[in-house]
């Protein structure tokens, strides 16, 4: 049977603004001391009172607009209504029928894909973040739940695509894509790991066929792009799996399980809670005036779409190097930074989408903490072209630099590795070489011109990498001729 | 005469000439509590030491010379659903036994700011839900005038301690007529301000939409002394409005040849006692030969106001109410299986029947595929009760009534019948719904037994100022009635 899979996926970001949503407690509560970041209103104390954060707004403003929604210029907030520990409130303050945007759009290009994909937005809304319980376990067994709030009334987005995904693939390339665009927007860091960033995925198969859309299930708790990517997967085996046995698709929530890489049930439709929604009395209508929709329109910063083109333009790069480097807007921004000491592109990029990528990669660390400036980068790049060390050399003294910290030039200074330009130096290890590889000079003199580079390579191997490619091709060219 | 009796105004001139002092005041209430609080439990919490200290630190800062402070020591008591730092608030439920909220509500706030004493926190009907003060968790305030009967709710408490001199004045919640009618059957008056007037913060909710923070005082003049306090915009409650305050103590003293007043039909009918009615009838009259012109309006949908302030403060009340869960604070049971059996058991033993009757019909009213017949419905209706009072108020300045169709009732009616204790409401809760301030002022008794009438002032949005201008000329023209004092010999009775 030929199918099709249907993804929509619910995303929710914590913005980046300074206090939470509905109060002036700090947001940065990330490893601090739990219950630390609170007060009467994000405790949700008897009396308390939610006040709007305009910030909010303007965050949601800015991710609604380059997400190329439509705003709605009157906004209500609704009450959630639902028990659990984690939500002191007992109701979530969020957005139902007006939220403050629908209707827009991303454009993706999935990994192998050469063709691009719309993926439609059905809405993004604004809503409060729930503390967090803390099992405390004896044997494996719970003894103690406590709460910490130090989380509640963070700001949420949530955003809501139409089912319009159709693979795993397809799903990663938008968050992907989102991420790179909220970091672009300075709203959200964009963690998985985290939790600033999370997702959701309702999942379905519909029969290619007759057309006919299958039941749905919502999968939970997917901490990374990786683990998007597996329950998806595992996800769509299973129900297809399910329908190649006649069997039904339950209308349910599942939790990835990510230690037995599996989709578990945890509640059916039946089960689902009634959220009692209802507008928030506490909170008047909110109007969005067109002249500030305008303003933050007016003061959206570049967006990653933006920049690449902007890096193939400028920099003469191609399509894939300048994906790749606007992915992380740091990134990005460490080539530029380099860039406007230091003229050869495409070798810039080379370098930062190579060695310095493979470096941070390899010792799992952020482009911001990078003891390699873009700085002490253009030195070294600018010591191989004026032939102070040799490129070879130059990957050796970048991994020095990683580690210590160190400028190329003390590097240089310290270990004395310059190049070998002394001829003299050079000649000795030639004739050398040339004594010891009779055969290969005879090659070489019987037409095989590929024979001499095995000479560079063996004088250079002598040299320790140490003397100058060009110079060593050409005097022992010069040598190999005389002596015939 | 004790202080205790004072008015609040005279309480502020006798300060300011420097002939009483705040201590002998506190000393004087105190004494007042001591003598009646047995009988008539108005409050649940007395804050004497906090009080005498206070009281203690203002005299010595008046007799250094220093400024002193707008209420100048005023003793007030507040209704015990409004939050004071470091002392205990219950709203008079099991729910919240031992709950000492880490913060002032800003009307607390504002009345600290301006020098005035909490003398004690008064009892309630639980949540604020009633009209009796009798659905107490804890105890049952008696109406002063007749220990027999209730003393109106649900700020039972703060009217029964202001027409008793246990408190100079008092600070109650409004949501649907709870300091208009406790203020009507305790023979003080009543101010419920516009909604939005007074910040919510710190008022613990009933029903977020409709609840206000109101002023129980023995005369106009304290009330619209103590609304210059506490009046205008709060940072902390996004519902509070950016409304300049006037001085309402200066305007309220102005004539009244300019303002017209309404007689809504409606609430002239026959479920009103012929006694409050003869009463109000006879006030109105005395509005009209003091200048004041008259003419009947009519509010048609007012009829409607029962069902639908049922429903809007029930589906309010039964999401605000959702935080008591036994998490956090107050009351636990820990004897359970799981979480979900903790939820159950705290909120079923910790509410009283009435708080569970609202909850469990407000849960209803919200659920999905009840929302529209209801919820929604409730809101249509609200909309059509406020266009009855912009059409009355295009003609009129001001609407006038009894605030209670009936004289407070024997204490225990409430079982017997349960839908009884909506009655004092009818004219009180289409003033709620549509957010306009409404003033109670005693109007004059009832014969065979000497209970207090209550006759309603309603005005425009924001108008508080105009209530209270016709209130105080009124209170003068009645100023025989204002003579009239409980009398208090039942102490000694069940003493």
């Amino acid at each position: 049977m030929l199918d099709d899979i249907v993804i929509g996926l619910e995303i929710h970001i914590q913005l980046l603004t300074k206090a939470k949503i509905f109060c002036n407690c700090s947001t940065t509560y990330f490893d601090q001391e739990p219950n630390t970041h609170t007060c009467p209103v994000c405790l949700g104390l008897p009396g308390s009172l939610p006040v709007l954060n305009q910030k909010v707004v303007e965050f949601a403003l800015k991710t609604a607009l380059a997400l190329n929604c439509k705003i709605n210029q009157t906004n209500l907030f609704h009450r959630k209504n639902y028990f659990y520990p984690d939500l002191p409130k007992a109701y979530q303050i969020s957005q139902f029928d007006q939220p403050i945007a629908i209707n827009g759009f991303l454009e993706i290009v999935p990994e192998n894909s050469r063709t691009g994909r719309t993926i439609r937005v059905n809405r993004v809304h604004m809503e409060e973040d729930a503390g967090k319980l803390i099992h405390l376990e004896r044997d494996g067994q719970i003894v103690c739940s406590l709460v910490d709030y130090n989380r509640s009334g963070i700001p949420l987005l949530e955003i809501v695509t139409e089912p319009d995904i159709c693979s795993p693939e397809e799903a990663i390339a938008f968050l992907q894509k989102l991420r790179t665009m909220v970091q672009y927007l300075e709203v959200c860091d964009g963690n998985l790991e985290k939790g600033s960033m999370r997702c959701d995925a309702n999942i379905s198969i519909r029969e290619s066929r007759t057309g006919a859309l299958g039941t749905k299930t919502e999968v939970k708790n997917m901490n990374s792009f990786r683990a998007i990517k597996k329950a998806l997967e595992f996800e769509i085996t299973r129900q297809r799996r399910l329908l190649e046995r006649s069997e039904q698709v339950l209308a349910e929530t599942r939790r990835w399980d990510e230690a037995s890489g599996k989709t578990l049930s945890m509640r059916s439709k039946e089960e689902a809670l009634d959220y009692r929604y209802f507008p928030e009395p506490d909170l008047p209508p909110l109007t969005i005036e067109q002249s500030w929709i305008e303003q933050v329109k007016n003061n959206l910063p570049e967006l990653p779409e933006q920049r690449k083109e902007r890096f193939v333009i400028d920099y003469k790069l191609s399509n894939y190097d300048a994906q790749r480097l606007i992915e992380v807007k740091s990134l990005g921004n460490y080539f530029e930074n380099a860039a406007q000491y230091y003229q050869d592109y495409k070798n810039l990029a080379n370098w930062v989408l190579g060695e310095l990528l493979r470096c941070l990669g390899e010792g799992n660390i952020a482009i911001e903490s990078c003891t390699v400036s873009s700085n002490d980068l253009v030195e070294l790049l600018q010591l191989i072209d004026n032939k102070t060390i040799s490129g070879k050399m130059a990957k050796g003294i970048f991994e020095e630099m990683f580690k210590t910290g160190q400028s190329a030039a003390d590097l240089i200074k310290k270990s004395g590795i310059t190049q070998i330009s002394n001829e003299a130096q050079i000649n000795d290890i030639i004739n050398k070489v040339i004594e010891d590889n009779p055969e290969t000079v005879q090659d070489f003199n019987a037409g095989k011109e590929k024979a001499i580079h095995f000479l560079v390579g063996q004088v250079m191997k002598h040299t320790k990498g140490r003397a100058q490619p060009d110079l060593v091709l050409n005097l022992l060219k010069e040598r190999i001729d005389k002596n015939s | 005469m004790p202080l205790n009796e004072l008015k609040a105004v005279d309480y502020l001139k006798l300060i300011r000439k420097r002939e009483i002092s705040v201590e002998q005041t506190v000393k004087d209430i105190l004494k007042q509590i001591d003598r009646l609080e047995q009988t008539l439990k108005a409050y649940l919490y007395i804050n004497r030491e906090g009080a005498l200290q206070e009281a203690k630190a203002i005299d010595k800062k008046i007799s250094s010379g220093e400024d002193i402070p707008p209420l100048a020591g005023l003793p007030i008591a507040i209704k015990d659903n409004i939050c004071t730092k470091g002392i205990e608030t219950t709203c008079a439920s099991k729910m919240l036994k031992g709950f000492i909220p880490p913060y002032d509500a800003t009307v607390i706030k504002k009345i600290k700011e301006a020098g005035g004493i909490i003398i004690g926190k008064n009892n309630l009907d639980e949540f604020a839900m009633g009209s009796s003060t009798e659905n107490s968790a804890f105890q049952t305030t008696l109406n002063p005038w007749d220990i027999t009967r209730v003393p109106g709710g649900s700020s039972g408490g703060s009217a029964a301690a202001v027409a008793a001199h246990e408190a100079l004045i008092a600070i109650g919640t409004d949501t649907g007529g709870s300091v208009r009618i406790p203020a009507s059957f305790c023979g003080i008056v009543g101010l419920k301000p516009t909604y939005g007037r007074v910040s919510r913060y710190g008022v613990i909710p009933y029903a977020s939409s409709m609840d206000n923070v109101g002023v129980l005082g023995k005369v106009v003049e304290d009330t619209a002394l103590l609304m210059n306090i506490i009046c205008g915009y709060d940072d902390y409650d996004s519902t509070s409005a950016d409304t300049p305050v006037p001085d309402f103590l200066l305007s309220c003293r102005e004539g009244i040849n300019d303002l017209k007043f309404g007689v809504p039909r409606e609430f002239f009918g026959p479920q009103v006692d012929i006694e409050i009615k003869e009463k109000v009838k006879e006030a109105i009259n005395k509005i009209e030969q003091m200048g004041g012109k008259l003419e009947e309006i009519s509010l048609p949908y007012s009829e409607y106001s029962f069902p639908t302030y049922y429903l809007i403060v029930s589906a309010e009340a039964g999401s605000g109410l959702a935080r008591f869960d036994g998490v956090q604070y107050g009351l636990r049971i820990e004897d359970n299986d799981n979480l979900e059996d903790m939820y159950k058991k705290t909120r079923s033993k910790g509410f009283g029947a009435e708080v569970l009757y609202r909850i469990i019909m407000g849960t209803y009213a919200l659920s999905t595929g009840n929302y529209d017949d209801y919820y929604l419905r409730a809101q249509k209706v609200r909309t059509l009760i406020r266009k009855d009072f912009e059409n009355a108020f295009r003609k009129v300045d001001l609407l006038v009534c009894p605030t209670s169709p009936e004289l407070p009732f024997k204490k225990g009616r409430q079982q017997k019948d349960l839908l009884a204790q909506f009655l004092p409401d009818a004219h009180i809760i289409p003033v709620s719904l549509a957010g306009l301030p409404g003033l109670s002022l005693n109007c004059g008794f009832s014969k065979k037994v000497q209970l207090p009438i209550g006759l309603q002032i309603i005005g425009r949005p924001f108008e508080e100022e105009k209530v209270l201008r016709a209130a105080y000329n009124l209170e003068i023209e009645l100023k025989e009635v204002n003579s009239v004092q409980p009398n208090f010999t039942f102490n000694s009775v069940s003493g």
